[in-house]
């Protein structure tokens, strides 16, 4: 039976492991090859780098870091952030990222989802949504959730399924940074509506987030950053966990 | 030893190379190209292959030669030759992805889509499934049955001769996701990718 899958995410800046409180306050706290390494000797069922300021500096160290990690982690490992074109996934995919995760290009430019998942498969293509709550329908937010595009997040996630998209990685600005939870109707919304798999992240603060995330967000995985990295769970205990409750994990 | 990795533009190969090389250590050296003439010489060959079935037999069909270069390897002098994904996948007479398209006839059956049951079953089938092993393979020495694999696809190889498959994963059905056939050997799942006990069959290959 197929598992459902922990995905621990670190946040790299500048070629260093970060976490932001609401993507502000930044902390340094590492080296992401070690980092993942950790992660993976650990039992994570893939790993993923979020490169934060992708979009504005220094923007070839996430390179090295997918090419050293991809070199000692042999689980998927997937690379979001600062995205722009088909050239720059072909890229990171070059340098040993199996997936990579768009936002900000799949909205401005959906033809970019639609060419790289001719060119990779869809199964290397995710499209990050960023949502953020207004009255009752969720909207899209692009450049790291600084900008608003008013776009419904769940006719998005549609349209992002057609376009050739194999999985969907699902954010909650509301949620993210405060470790209160997923957001539990939107995952359920956007799961419900695709017929792709569907990626929880944004607010987990505890192990029964991520059980909430999967039983009832029903999501085929969950993404967690702050959770694992400050140690306040491991990946095999979050796991355990999951277990203890009846939900179908790799242990 | 030279372990031949076929390059011929089927998407991204470097995690293939990367564990390969990994196993390898210094011991076996492992070759990247599509070049006719090491692939011939080469003691073993791996054929990957990502994206769809119709663009990795469209780029195999590219490089002149190729395709009976690699007849050549693996029926007419039988040496070992590990097909992952879409490189098993083209095994079979023929694929269904995108439009119906010819494969290499090395096994018989074809490629359709796994059966997503109105939706119950989400596809691509991605993440990790256990392996129910149904023949002993000379791949999977060492792997205990029901082990853990990385998978990412949505279509199926379906053999028309059982005898081939050595193993099977659940997911809307019993889908065949490893196959041996005399020298030939195949598997859906990514080895590359499945942490240690999928380097332990790329070692296992390396080692036939």
């Amino acid at each position: 039976m197929l598992k459902n899958r922990i995905i621990p995410c670190l946040d790299v800046k500048n070629g260093r492991v970060v976490k932001g409180i609401n993507f502000v306050d930044l902390q340094d706290a590492g080296d992401p090859v070690e980092q993942a390494k950790i992660y993976s000797d650990g039992g994570a069922d893939e790993i993923c780098f979020l490169d934060i300021t992708a979009s504005n500096e220094n923007r070839d160290t996430i390179y090295d870091v997918v090419e050293k990690t991809s070199k000692k982690c042999f689980v998927p490992l997937t690379v979001g952030g600062g995205i722009r074109s088909v050239e720059d996934i072909n890229k990171l995919l070059n340098c040993g990222a199996d997936k990579v995760s768009i936002n900000t290009a799949a909205v401005q430019n959906p033809e970019v989802v639609v060419e790289s998942s001719k060119k990779f498969g869809s199964q290397c293509i995710v499209v990050a949504i960023d949502a953020k709550k207004n009255g009752d329908k969720w909207e899209i937010f692009t450049h790291g959730g600084r900008n608003n595009t008013g776009i419904d997040a769940i006719e998005f996630a549609k349209k992002m399924e057609d376009s050739g998209a194999g999985e969907l990685l699902v954010t909650s600005m509301d949620r993210d940074g405060t470790q209160v939870g997923y957001d539990i109707d939107l995952m359920s919304k956007i799961s419900s509506m695709v017929n792709i798999p569907v990626i929880a992240s944004g607010g987990v603060g505890n192990l029964d987030h991520l059980v909430d995330g999967i039983k009832l967000g029903k999501a085929s995985a969950v993404l967690a950053a702050s959770i694992f990295h400050y140690g306040k769970y491991s990946v095999k205990e979050a796991k355990e966990y999951l277990d203890s409750k009846g939900i179908p994990v790799r242990i | 030893m030279n372990v031949t990795i076929v390059d011929y533009n089927s998407g991204n190969i470097s995690s293939v190379i990367n564990s390969f090389k990994e196993v390898a250590k210094d011991k076996v050296n492992i070759e990247v190209t599509s070049d006719l003439n090491k692939i011939k010489s080469s003691d073993k060959v791996v054929l990957p292959g990502q994206g769809s079935f119709k663009s990795c037999v469209d780029a195999l069909n590219k490089i002149s030669g190729l395709v009976d270069t690699l007849n050549e390897f693996a029926i007419n002098n039988k040496k070992p030759l590990l097909g992952i994904c879409v490189g098993l996948q083209m095994f079979a007479d023929i694929g269904y992805e995108e439009t119906e398209t010819k494969g290499l006839g090395w096994i018989s059956g074809k490629v359709s889509k796994i059966a997503n049951q109105n939706g119950k079953y989400k596809l691509p089938h991605i993440g990790w499934n256990q392996i129910n092993i149904v023949k002993d393979s000379k791949i999977f020495k060492g792997i205990e049955n029901n082990s853990h694999m990385y998978f990412v696809h949505s279509y199926e190889i379906v053999p028309e001769d059982k005898n081939v498959v050595s193993a099977t994963t659940d997911y809307s059905s019993n889908i065949v996701c490893s196959v041996e056939k005399e020298n030939i050997f195949g598997t859906q799942f990514h080895p590359e990718k499945s942490d240690k006990i999928g380097l332990k069959i790329i070692d296992n290959f390396i080692n036939l």
